[in-house]
C-alpha cells in the first residue's frame, strides 16, 4: 500500500532492498481477547516507524511479539527477508533486537555496570565475571550517552529516571543492535533528558538502525518517526507517512479508527 | 557497615554470656562446641541465601537433611556392608555413602526447583509438602529407629572426632590469611589499573588486619582446646602405645568447619563473581527484567533448589556424624533456623539483598544465643522465646537502618 510511494526518504526503503523487519499477519490472544489481530508491520534499516494507539490498543504487545516475551498465536517475523522463530527474549537477542521496555527492565538492587551486561557477562578466562573491565566499557559508553553519570558503583534504585534511561539505552546500543524497540522512551523523563533521548534517536538512525518507537505521544512522533503505524483495538488503523500528514490526521486515526481521507484504497 | 554491627553485636553477645556465667562462655572448649554446633545450620544458610533473593522460600531443609542423612545412614550400615558384602568399616564405605547422600539431596532439589521453576507451583507450597514428605521418608527408610553406630571415617566429618590438629590448623590459617590478603589486593589492582576510584590504604589494611585476626584468633582458640587425657589414654591405647605422661594435644580447626569454610568462600566466589551467582541476584531484583535479558530462570530456579539439596546432605554428613547415629527427630525444627540464620544475616524476604558471610554470622548469633542461655540456666521454653523475639527483633533494626540510608 505504502510501498509504491515513489518519495524517498532517508532509510532504505524503496531502493529494492527487503525490509529490515517484517512482521507479517500477526495475531494474539489472552483468554478469548484478541490483543493484537492480523496486523502487519515493516520497518527499513535507517528509519523509524512509530507505533500509536489507545492504551489497550495492542501496540505494546504487537512489539512483545517481535522481543520474544509474547508468543504470537498467528503470523510470521521475517528479517532481512528470511522467516525466523522469535519464541523467547535470547532470541530476539540473537536477531540483533534490542528492546528498551516501558518499565525499563533493570535490576534495581544491581549496578549500572551489571545491568547494562546482564545476561552477557564479560568473563575472565577463568570463566569469572571481569567486573572491572565491564566497569571500564560501562564508563566508556556512558561518556558517550550520558557525561554526567557518575554513580557507577550505586545500585540503579538510587538513579534518577533519566539516568535510569540512559543505562537502559546503553544496553541496547552497546550491543550493536540492528533493532531497537522504544516503548515510550520519554515517559519518565523530564524535557532536558526527553531532548537527549531524541539526539540519540537521529543519532541512531544515522548509523542505519531501524527503530519502533511506541509512544502516546502525537507530537513525539511527528518528530522523530519516518512512518507512524496506528492501531485500535487490536487492529492495525493504517500505516502513514509522517511528511503526508498532520497532527490531526494522526489523533483522527487514533481516536476515530479511521484513514485520512487522501489515503483511501 | 552492617557487618560491623552484626559483629559487635556477636562480640557484645559473648562478652555478655561469659561476665553471667563467670568467664565459662569464652573457653576454648566452649567456643569448639559453639562452632561445631553451628556448622550444620550455617551450611544450610548459605544455600537458603540464594533461594530468598530469588524470592523464594525452602522450608524442607531440616526434613530434607533428615532424608539424606537416613539414605546414607542405611547406605553405611545395611547397603554396603551386608547387601553388596563390603564388611563394616571399608576404606571406600565413606565415600560412596556420602556420594550418594550427595546425589539424593540434589535430585531431591532440582526436583523441588523444576515444580517451582517449569510447572510454577509456589515454592512455599512445593516445599510445605516436601517438608512432610520427605520427614516421614526418613522416618520410613529407618523404621523410625536410631540407626548407629557409622562408619569410623565417616565420623570424622562431625565434630570432635575429626579435627586438623595443630600443627595443620596453624599452616592452614596463615594460608587462609595469605588468600584472603591476596584476594583483597588483586581486587584493588584490577580496579587501579582501570583507573577507578579505590578505597583508602588504611581502609583496606585495617579490613586485612580484621579478616587476619579472626582467622589466627580462631586457629589460637581450637588449638587451645586440648583433648581430654583419659580420651588421648585410650586413642593411644588404640594404636597399641602408652601415651607420654604429661602429655597435652590441641583439637585444632574441626573438619566440619573446614568444611563450612570451604562451602562460603566457594559459594561467596560464586555469588559475586560468576555468571549464575549475578543472575540470581537479577533475577531477585526484578524477575522480568531478568527473563527479558535472555536469562532462564526457570532453569535457573531448578539449579538454586539443586544446590540448597546438595547443602542439606552436607549438613546431614556433618550433623549425623557429630551425633554418631542418625536419629529419626534429626534436623528437626532446621528450616526455620536455616530461614532466621539467613534472615538475621540481612537476607531480605523481598529478594536480591543477602550475603553469605551474613548468613553464618547469623546462625552462629543464633547458636550463642542459645547455648549462652542454656549455660546460663534459663529455661528451654524461654530460650525459644527469645530466640523468637530476636529474630523479629533484628528484621526490624534492619528495616529501620536501611529506611535511614534511603535505601529500599
Amino acid at each position: 500500500m505504502q510501498d509504491q510511494e515513489t518519495q524517498q526518504t532517508s532509510s532504505g526503503r524503496g531502493s529494492g532492498v527487503p525490509p529490515l523487519v517484517e512482521m507479517r499477519d500477526i495475531s494474539i490472544s489472552f483468554g478469548g481477547i484478541k490483543a493484537v489481530d492480523h496486523v502487519s508491520v515493516d520497518l527499513y534499516p535507517g528509519e523509524v516507524v512509530g507505533l500509536l494507539g489507545h492504551n489497550g490498543a495492542g501496540k505494546s504487545t504487537l512489539i512483545k511479539v517481535l522481543s520474544g516475551a509474547y508468543q504470537m498465536d498467528h503470523g510470521e517475523i521475517l528479517i532481512d527477508g528470511k522467516s525466523v522463530e522469535i519464541t523467547n527474549p535470547r532470541d530476539a537477542r540473537a536477531n540483533n533486537i534490542e528492546t528498551i521496555y516501558q518499565t525499563l527492565a533493570l535490576a534495581d538492587n544491581l549496578d549500572a555496570t551489571s545491568n547494562l551486561f546482564l545476561g552477557r557477562e564479560m568473563v575472565t578466562p577463568m570463566g569469572l565475571v571481569n567486573d572491572a573491565a565491564m566497569e571500564a566499557e560501562c564508563r566508556k559508553i556512558m561518556a558517550q550517552l550520558n557525561p554526567n553519570f557518575q554513580k557507577f558503583n550505586d545500585p540503579v534504585s538510587a538513579l534518577s529516571g533519566g539516568q535510569r534511561q540512559s543505562v537502559a539505552i546503553a544496553r541496547a546500543v552497546y550491543f550493536n543492535a540492528r533493532i531497537l524497540i522504544m516503548d515510550e522512551p520519554t515517559a519518565a523523563l523530564g524535557p532536558h533528558e526527553t531532548q537527549m533521548v531524541a539526539d540519540l534517536i537521529h543519532q541512531l538512525k544515522a548509523q542505519g538502525i531501524g527503530i519502533f518507537l511506541i509512544d502516546h505521544d502525537v507530537h513525539a512522533v511527528m518528530d522523530l518517526c519516518d512512518r507512524a503505524s496506528v492501531m485500535k483495538n487490536g487492529k492495525l488503523v493504517g500505516t502513514v507517512d509522517i511528511a503526508d500528514v498532520t497532527d490531526d490526521d494522526l489523533l483522527s486515526m487514533i481516536i476515530l479508527g479511521k484513514q485520512p481521507g487522501q489515503k483511501s484504497e | 557497615m552492617r557487618l560491623l554491627g552484626m559483629i559487635g553485636a556477636f562480640v557484645i553477645l559473648c562478652i555478655g554470656f561469659n561476665i553471667v556465667t563467670d568467664g565459662r562462655f569464652l573457653t576454648p572448649r566452649n567456643l569448639f562446641n559453639l562452632s561445631i554446633q553451628t556448622v550444620s545450620v550455617a551450611i544450610m544458610a548459605c544455600g537458603m541465601v540464594f533461594i530468598i533473593v530469588t524470592r523464594h522460600i525452602d522450608l524442607s531443609v531440616g526434613a530434607l537433611l533428615a532424608t539424606t542423612s537416613a539414605v546414607m545412614a542405611m547406605t553405611q550400615t545395611e547397603l554396603l556392608p551386608n547387601i553388596l558384602g563390603m564388611g563394616l568399616n571399608n576404606p571406600a564405605t565413606w565415600a560412596i555413602t556420602i556420594l550418594i547422600g550427595l546425589l539424593a539431596g540434589t535430585l531431591i532439589g532440582a526436583f523441588h526447583g523444576w515444580m517451582v521453576g517449569y510447572l510454577t507451583i509456589p515454592a512455599f507450597i512445593v516445599t510445605l509438602g516436601g517438608f512432610l514428605v520427605w520427614r516421614n521418608v526418613a522416618w520410613y527408610m529407618t523404621s523410625g529407629q536410631t540407626i548407629g553406630p557409622l562408619d569410623s571415617t565417616f565420623l570424622m566429618f562431625g565434630g570432635t572426632n575429626g579435627t586438623l590438629g595443630t600443627t595443620a590448623s596453624w599452616m592452614f590459617g596463615l594460608f587462609a590469611t595469605a588468600v584472603a590478603i591476596w584476594a583483597l589486593w588483586s581486587g584493588r589492582r584490577a580496579k587501579a589499573s582501570h583507573g577507578f576510584p579505590v578505597k583508602p590504604v588504611w581502609a583496606e589494611s585495617t579490613l586485612a588486619g580484621i579478616i587476619a585476626i579472626a582467622i589466627l584468633g580462631y586457629v589460637y582458640i581450637v588449638n587451645s582446646y586440648s583433648i581430654p587425657t583419659r580420651r588421648l589414654e585410650r586413642m593411644f591405647e588404640a594404636r597399641g602405645e602408652t601415651m607420654p605422661e604429661g602429655l597435652v594435644v590441641g583439637y585444632g580447626i574441626p573438619i566440619s568447619v573446614l568444611i563450612l569454610i570451604i562451602v562460603a568462600v566457594t559459594l561467596t566466589v560464586v555469588a559475586r563473581k560468576t555468571r549464575f551467582g549475578r543472575y540470581i541476584f537479577a533475577t531477585g531484583g526484578n524477575p522480568d527484567a531478568a527473563e527479558l535479558s535472555g536469562i532462564n530462570t526457570r532453569l535457573l530456579t531448578v539449579k538454586i533448589f539443586a544446590l540448597m539439596g546438595f547443602l542439606c546432605a552436607v549438613s546431614a554428613v556433618v550433623a549425623s556424624a557429630r551425633l554418631a547415629n542418625h536419629s529419626n527427630d534429626i534436623g528437626t525444627l532446621d528450616e526455620l533456623r536455616v530461614i532466621a540464620a539467613a534472615v538475621i544475616g540481612g537476607t531480605a524476604l523481598s529478594g536480591g539483598i543477602g550475603t553469605i558471610y551474613g548468613a553464618i554470622l547469623g546462625a552462629l548469633i543464633m547458636q550463642a544465643l542459645q547455648s549462652g542461655m542454656a549455660m546460663v540456666g534459663v529455661d528451654a521454653p524461654f530460650q525459644n522465646i527469645v530466640v523468637g523475639s530476636v529474630l523479629v527483633l533484628a528484621v526490624y533494626i534492619d528495616i529501620v537502618y536501611r529506611k535511614r540510608l534511603g535505601a529500599k
